[in-house]
């Protein structure tokens, strides 16, 4: 059984345009896979779907079924939000692009992290603050400093790592990272990739790593969704989708991705 | 999709004449800031040699295009244009300066006013600079016609509102602005970051071929190090608001010397290796 199964999906606005159509995929336990694809390709609405949190105004059809280890098989459309409530954090969590907008200014870092651990461990005081030492120390050296900051007071390195943090302390079945890099600095990526996959492989979570960079998805995962104006136009092993696409559309975004790298690599062997 | 390899920079070893810009000694504090952001650079610009300024989040290489585009004065030192202060409060001195520096900026959404026409945006230049014929106020000037040329976008693009274009057309009329009065300089700030790869592809191509066919000179500034080897002849390499390794691009990045630069340059996520057979 996968752990996540996507079939037909299709998301429509309210004047009824089709933004992701008749989108299947699946997801095994610790599988890692990316979805990759442009601006408006719909990747972040499809995982916004996954985790039963479409904007307001957008339908969506078809079937996202979660089965996590203990915890009960639910079909995310039309499930009442009590019942994501209860899957959002253990069997699916996602971290998106722009820490700054995913933490909440007005409050220490500390109270942020402990928030899911409440909520869904339901730990409460000395336990608590352990769990949230812990939290931040497997992402962050100097736990006990960045749970008193607030999060203007870190970088955005650090505050991308505070959100792995939340996002990891439940021990999710199926991390979702939305473009989890692109805001950051070259060398701060690097971090957080190596990061991320050190975290994804000691847990055996899976881990669906959307991005519109073939270079960083092809980094961090073993399998590879190519989306383009919300359909899935080819998918394959990572190798397989770099060295020989087969998609007229895949071609490009591999040919445009080489031919920024080759620009590199002439200059740097001169 | 264009087939022709993205050009490299130029060999390094050509003549090359006095700066266009430079920056002698210069420093930079925010009003009430404690510390400075910039401290102590110095660079120049030459002709035909462009230039990449490259360096994390926050060490001031926005800070310095400001500076070089004469937007805010240095607290110390100075930023001379061919070889002359530039002088902020001169109207006509700044005038001619506008007119041979020009900028475009990252972000194609907000830099261009979505209640104006393409015509009235691509033609601001000509009218603040009083280069437009008078009474006409520019819009109907030919040169309109000939930078959406330059940067591929039909001429009746002009007729047009930003909203109707993609990111990536919206940087080609961003571009088309700045050199629709033939500057030598134009400044950039991280001008392809926020477009999809195989538009920033095209953008930089479009960039490249500027270069070659209008003789303009680029002051870039960068995170993207393939960008800034399809582009730059020079690069600086800024951490923490100094200049920490400067040089010939192929240089820079085939040797790099100071830890940062390494580490920079280490960085970079790059594809799996072809296979010998591709």
């Amino acid at each position: 059984m996968s752990l996540l199964d996507v079939q037909g999906l299709s998301i429509r606005t309210e004047d009824g345009r089709e933004l992701v159509a008749d989108l299947s995929f699946s997801l095994d336990a610790g599988e890692r896979v990316g979805l990759i694809g442009e601006s408006g390709s719909g990747k972040s609405l499809t995982t916004l779907a996954v985790m039963g949190l479409l904007p307001p105004g957008m339908t969506a059809s078809g079937s996202i079924v979660l089965d996590a280890p203990g915890l009960p098989r639910t079909e995310v459309l039309g499930a009442r939000e009590r019942r994501l409530l209860e899957l959002r954090g253990r069997a699916a969590t996602v971290v998106f692009q722009e820490p700054l907008t995913a933490l909440d200014p007005l409050m220490r870092v500390g109270q942020q992290v402990a928030e899911p651990l409440r909520r869904v461990k339901r730990l409460r005081g000395a336990a608590l603050r352990q769990a949230v030492r812990d939290a931040l120390a497997q992402v962050l050296p100097d736990p006990d400093r960045i749970a008193r900051a607030f999060p203007h007071e870190i970088s955005g390195g650090q505050r991308q790592r505070v959100a792995i943090a939340m996002a990891l302390a439940c021990d999710p079945a199926l991390l979702i990272a939305d473009e989890p890099t692109t805001a950051l600095d070259v060398t701060v990526q690097e971090e957080i990739l190596e990061l991320l996959s050190t975290q994804v492989a000691e847990r055996g979570m899976a881990l669906l790593f959307v991005s519109h960079d073939l270079a960083v998805v092809s980094a961090v995962t073993e399998r590879v969704l190519v989306l383009r104006h919300g359909q899935l136009v080819e998918e394959g092993g990572v190798e397989q989708i770099v060295h020989s696409p087969t998609h007229a559309y895949t071609r490009e975004l591999v040919g445009s991705a080489r031919q920024l790298e080759s620009a590199l690599e002439r200059t740097a062997k001169r | 999709m264009s087939t022709t390899p993205l050009a490299g920079p130029a060999p390094s070893d050509e003549a090359v004449g006095t700066a266009l810009l430079e920056a002698c000694e210069v420093g930079f504090a925010y009003r009430g800031a404690g510390s400075p952001v910039l401290h102590d650079i110095s660079l120049s610009l030459l002709p035909g040699r462009s230039l990449a300024l490259v360096g994390e989040s926050g060490t001031g290489k926005t800070t310095l295009l400001r500076l070089l585009l004469g937007l805010t004065a240095p607290t110390s030192g100075r930023i001379l244009f061919e070889g002359e202060p530039l002088a902020l409060g001169d109207r006509t001195r700044m005038r001619a300066f506008r007119r041979s520096v020009q900028a475009v900026f990252q972000d194609p959404y907000s830099s261009l006013d979505p209640r104006a026409r393409v015509r009235a945006i691509v033609s601001e230049p000509l009218r603040s600079l009083g280069l437009a014929p008078a009474g006409r106020a520019g819009t109907r000037d030919p040169r309109v016609a000939a930078a959406l040329e330059s940067v591929g976008l039909p001429a009746e693009a002009a007729d047009r509102y930003p909203h109707e274009f993609s990111g990536g057309q919206r940087q080609r009329i961003a571009i088309a602005r700045a050199v629709v009065c033939d500057p030598r300089v134009l400044l950039a700030d991280e001008p392809v970051s926020a477009l999809d790869v195989t538009t920033r592809v095209r953008i930089v191509d479009l960039l490249a071929e500027l270069k070659e066919q209008q003789g303009l000179t680029i002051a870039m500034v960068s995170h993207d190090l393939s960008v800034v080897a399809a582009l730059c002849e020079q690069t600086a390499v800024l951490e923490h608001g100094r200049i920490v390794e400067q040089g010939d691009t192929g240089d820079v990045l085939s040797a790099p010397t100071h830890p940062y630069t390494r580490r920079l340059v280490a960085s970079v996520p790059r594809l799996p290796a072809p296979r010998p057979a591709s």
